[in-house]
């Protein structure tokens, strides 16, 4: 049997695991305790614009949703490729040469080249505009 | 290798993919209008693309990107075929499309990036290249079989190519981990090398099935042709023109090297599956039809039959099985771009149509037409001394050679099943009563582009043959 040792680098797991426990239990505790309450069917739907929550799937509504669902997961995603491009590509601690640095920075820049051209079509498509 | 140096040996597919955002951009700010300019804009790029294809030396091979890709003999022939069958498909499309309001200028910019992504498949040699190269094709084809967006049928089909492709894509991937869980290698050659050491190679077989399953989608081999029909029928005429020729080609190749190039070892694993499927596409292709009543529908079929025999070589396992694969496909190509420019001439007043009964009597409302079709089917028929005979001899003989008689027997026995059809719709054509005559004025590039492949198909392979045998033995020999 190994010694657990290894375990403990998983501790901060374990930390925000109770953390968030904490926080989820003590939002939904406070309010409930200390909030006014004074209801209205406005305040009691979920979304204050959109569909209901619990209606019948099958209903017709705009495309424009999907669009711009799509067009967000686009963005959504290029901010996750940009973020930990941005955070690693330069940190001395993990010693990357100059050329790879160099290499990986442009590389980004021909994506983001890419992106632009992609926003570019949409926008001059109209599917920014709500109708 | 510097960067610009190993991108120097992608210039084809640079000017693609560059060429592709221009034109996007260029037709987003010209609007609507600029359909056609921007269609001849990417059949030029398409042109080029290939020209540079074919004149520049690959020598022995060069091995880029870490071994994500390889530009051999073998990426430089099938390239150089998909890019023009890709030009070709748009040059074809442009009347149609005027025709039925579908004349915007994506169009042609989707089949251009769909070629890139073909171009990538073909020279990919390791799984995650591959699965790359796979999507940035499928993404753009899935788009142009939904093309009439107006249309219940072709956004049927789009969307039934999109979920069975993606099924495809979750097969082809879960092999992939598979593989490389077991061989602890993405690459190509590192797979070879593991396959190669012997011992208890399981997983990596069990890997490669649902590779084979993955590749099977996409070159619509039986028992994974179910949306094929569907999807050539729902699709405008023009995209399932482009389906047939350019992405099967690009598929099929990618397949060959699939096999060869890392799984040569686990021979005994995979023929006989690759056998299997090549016999079930055969038989499927060759009994289905013959119920067709829709033109596209038939070619649907067909396709799937030659994609078995296109299988019968691969599963022979040899450079001379790989390069009667590739003799087969661009035979093949040729004569399916053909044929659907013929379907694409089928125009009447009130717009096109799509029936076999239509086609009746032909021979005498329009001979010349008739007389290319007749030509066209024959050799899609494989009737010798047509080019769809050479095609299936090359491939019955690498089986032979490589002990598979029995396979070669079945191909020879369902391509006698399947002459019936293809001579069903050519006695239609000459000895039954005609129906009304179609319009003469169909544009110079259809008439062209089906008496160009009709000629090809005799006498011209005759004059080609002794070419296209050297081109596709020196590609096959750059995988083995």
């Amino acid at each position: 049997m190994a010694t657990p040792d290894f375990l403990l680098d998983y501790l901060p797991i374990l930390v925000f695991l109770g953390l968030a426990l904490a926080l989820g239990i003590g939002f939904l505790a406070v309010p409930a305790l200390i909030a006014p309450s004074e209801p209205d069917p406005e305040k009691l739907s979920t979304y204050e614009c959109g569909f209901n929550a619990f209606d019948d799937a099958r209903m017709k509504f705009d495309v424009q949703f999907y669009i711009v669902a799509i067009l967000f997961i686009i963005v959504d995603l290029d901010v996750a490729f940009l973020f930990p491009w941005a955070v690693a590509l330069f940190n001395p601690e993990l010693g990357t040469d100059r050329d790879f640095q160099l290499f990986a920075f442009w590389s980004m820049f021909v994506f983001l080249a890419v992106f632009a051209i992609g926003f570019l079509y949409e926008w001059k498509k109209g599917a920014l505009e709500w109708r | 290798m510097g960067v610009f140096e190993t991108l120097s040996f992608f210039v084809p597919e640079l000017l693609l993919a560059v060429g592709a955002m221009a034109l996007l951009i260029a037709g987003v700010y010209m609007g609507e209008r600029s359909a056609r300019p921007i269609a001849l804009a990417s059949a030029a790029l398409l042109l080029a693309a290939c020209v540079i294809v074919l004149l520049t030396p690959v020598g022995g091979g060069q091995t880029l990107f870490a071994g994500a890709f390889r530009i051999d003999a073998f990426s430089s022939f099938a390239k150089a075929i998909v890019f023009a069958a890709a030009a070709v498909a748009i040059l074809m499309s442009d009347r149609y499309l005027a025709g039925e309001q579908l004349g915007r200028f994506e169009y042609p910019v989707l089949i251009v990036l769909a070629a890139f992504g073909m171009g990538l498949m073909v020279s990919a040699t390791d799984l995650i290249a591959l699965y790359m190269a796979v999507e940035t094709q499928s993404l753009a084809l899935y788009i142009l079989a939904a093309f009439n967006r107006d249309s219940r049928r072709s956004t049927e089909a789009g969307l039934k190519y999109f979920v069975l492709g993606a099924l495809s894509s979750g097969l082809l991937l879960y092999g992939a981990s598979l593989i490389y869980g077991f061989a602890g290698s993405t690459r190509f050659d590192e797979i070879a090398r593991v396959a190669a050491m012997g011992g208890d190679n399981l997983g990596l077989a069990v890997g490669l099935v649902f590779l084979i399953a993955g590749l099977a989608f996409k070159v619509s081999a039986a028992p994974f042709h179910m949306w094929t029909p569907d999807v050539y029928e729902g699709a405008p005429t023009p995209v399932t023109a482009f389906f047939a020729a350019a992405p099967k080609f690009a598929a099929m190749a990618l397949f060959a090297r699939a096999m060869s190039a890392p799984f040569l070892e686990l021979i005994d694993d995979w023929r006989p599956i690759i056998a299997i499927i090549a016999v079930a596409s055969m038989a499927v292709g060759a009994f289905s039809a013959i119920v067709q009543t829709n033109i596209k529908r038939l070619m649907a079929y067909s396709s799937i039959g030659h994609m078995g025999y296109a299988l019968i070589g691969l599963a022979a396992g040899t450079a001379e099985g790989v390069s009667s694969v590739l003799i087969y496909m661009a035979i093949y190509v040729v004569m399916t771009v053909g044929t659907f420019a013929c379907i694409l001439m089928m125009r009447r007043r009130g717009g096109m149509t799509e029936a076999i009964a239509d086609l009746s009597g032909l021979s005498q409302t329009n001979a010349p037409f008739a007389l290319i079709l007749t030509v066209l089917l024959f050799s899609l028929a494989g009737v010798p001394p047509l080019a769809g005979f050479f095609g299936k001899w090359f491939v019955f003989f690498a089986a032979v050679n490589a002990d598979l008689v029995w396979l070669a027997a079945i191909g020879a026995v369902m391509s006698v099943i399947s002459a019936y059809y293809y001579l069903r719709v050519v006695w239609i054509m000459w000895f039954d009563e005609p129906a009304p005559a179609f319009e003469r004025e169909s544009g110079p590039v259809l008439g062209a582009a089906s008496s160009i492949s009709a000629l090809l198909m005799f006498p011209g392979l005759v004059v080609f043959i002794g070419a296209l045998v050297a081109a596709a033995e020196k590609a096959a020999a750059s995988l083995f």
